[in-house]
């Protein structure tokens, strides 16, 4: 395998001893073939040991090694070296606060996740006697694309809204709320209303667009958020300006 | 949490914004072609007063110019807290206040002609 | 217990960080100009309801070198705004016909047909060709 030598520049910050980040330059011979995370999975197992970063799958499925590469949001373990050229510089991801070295800490994405409510909610309940929830071709297609999201956060990341307005749901959460949304197996479209159509919610998109140039599984969230938009405006329409409500 | 009335707003933003994009070009073009001097015969007196006299054209017109103002008075809101404008509130009454103020003042000259 | 570091986004510089982002202020900052061209309509339809006279002296002062400059400015900005806009259809408006989506690009493309017709229609009726 032909080995190439490459150069990378990391952040790195100890919270037990650093006030601000600084960058450490690294260098290391890499296949050809390789991705960053192969670089810096030679960087700990050779030079420094103490580098911290957060990987699983090398294979763009489990989703925690996204980081900031030459200032993209990338999943490191897709982020092919043949793509940079000199120094490749490697942040953690933007938008989140930083635990240590490329690691950052997750847990308002999680809360946000949790408060849209992602996962199946019956319209009625239905004993196991009755038998499954059936769905066509074409209802399971409705919603197909938002389902793959794997919770790499990348799109955050990318959203300045985000991160000008941290309250903001943000574009993968809205987007698996919508997923559900459009599952004709569910009926907890108004539940989730609540809070993806509140201040915080998609209201905060400005339809930058950069979630979806970013996403690695091509979720699109920006299409997602934007049909929320569309939806979430003729449901205000029918409530306030419809006799009854619309009901 | 409830849910937001910002749909009043983004509403007509969404809709201005349609009619924007398919009307707003070729009338910059119409007056552009005016202004180097080559006024087209739709753009005289009589072709203008005959088109905003009639009620589909004092309709169009307002429709066309009301939406795109009101787009482009949100559009504005928002381009101001992206460069840093934290002030929000008082950005958003003074652009939705003159956006109203262009809306009526072109009801009224529209309903003289 | 160690603190994480919070690295705060520069609130009135982030959009230089990356060229995707500057792409998405010159499709806002639009509105500027777009605002401006309708409220100089507006001042139009006041001196066309203000009779024959004042509009022959709007016709007349369309022709500065300002006015010539504003709307070459506004023309760029309202067909950006145009391109972005229909682009943008076939993220917020898909159609699913059947089981498959229609492409998006046929979406986007259909309201390009449209603009393109119904300009040339206006172009007509103001008598320009």
């Amino acid at each position: 395998m032909k080995e190439r030598l490459v150069q990378l520049e990391v952040l790195r910050y100890n919270p037990d001893t650093d006030t601000t980040a600084h960058f450490q330059r690294y260098e290391v011979s890499c296949p050809e073939e390789g991705v960053v995370l192969d670089a810096l999975n030679k960087i700990k197992e050779t030079i420094d040991p103490t580098l911290n970063y957060r990987w699983s799958c090398h294979m763009a499925v489990c989703g925690s090694c996204g980081m900031m590469i030459n200032g993209e949001p990338k999943l490191s373990c897709h982020a092919f070296l043949r793509e940079y050229d000199g120094v490749i510089r490697v942040e953690p991801l933007a938008h989140f606060p930083v635990e240590r070295d490329l690691v950052t800490a997750p847990d308002d994405f999680i809360e946000k996740l949790k408060r849209v409510k992602p996962y199946l909610i019956p319209k009625a309940p239905k004993p196991i006697s009755e038998g499954e929830y059936l769905q066509t071709p074409a209802q399971l297609k409705k919603y197909h694309r938002f389902t793959l999201c794997i919770n790499c956060m990348l799109c955050y990341a990318a959203c300045p809204e985000y991160g000008l307005t941290p309250k903001f749901i943000g574009p993968a959460a809205i987007s698996l709320a919508h997923r559900y949304n459009l599952d004709s197996r569910d009926g907890g479209r108004d539940a989730r209303q609540e809070v993806i159509a509140s201040k915080e919610g998609v209201w905060e998109c400005t339809f930058v667009g950069a979630c979806s140039e970013v996403c690695p599984v091509h979720v699109d969230p920006a299409s997602a958020l934007q049909q929320v938009k569309i939806a979430s405006s003729i449901d205000w329409i029918k409530e306030h300006l419809l006799p009854g409500g619309g009901k | 949490m409830a849910k937001s009335n910002k749909p009043i707003i983004w509403f007509p933003f969404a809709a201005g914004g349609t009619v924007i994009a398919f009307f707003i070009p070729v009338i910059v073009l119409l007056t552009f072609l005016a202004a180097l001097g080559h006024v087209p015969t739709g753009l005289s007196y009589d072709s203008m007063r005959a088109f905003a006299g009639s009620g589909l054209g004092k309709l169009l017109i307002f429709g066309v110019i009301a939406l795109s103002l009101w787009s482009s008075a949100h559009r504005l809101r928002c381009t101001c807290y992206d460069f840093g404008v934290r002030a929000d509130k008082l950005v958003a009454n003074v652009l939705y206040l003159a956006a109203g103020a262009g809306i009526i003042a072109t009801a009224v000259y529209l309903l003289r002609i | 217990m160690s603190k994480p570091l919070i690295r705060e986004v520069p609130p009135t510089s982030w959009y230089f960080r990356h060229p995707r982002y500057l792409r998405y202020m010159a499709r806002e900052i639009t509105s500027l100009f777009i605002g401006a061209y309708c409220v100089f309509l507006v001042f139009a339809m006041h001196s066309l309801a203000a009779g024959p006279s004042s509009y022959e002296a709007f016709l007349l002062t369309l022709r500065s070198p300002a006015s010539i400059a504003f709307h070459v400015l506004a023309l760029v900005a309202a067909l950006y705004h145009a391109a972005t806009w229909f682009n943008a259809t076939q993220k917020a408006m898909p159609i699913q016909l059947g089981e498959e989506f229609v492409p998006g690009n046929l979406i986007s493309g259909a309201h390009y047909l449209a603009w393109a017709v119904l300009s040339i229609a206006i172009l007509f009726l103001a008598g320009v060709f």
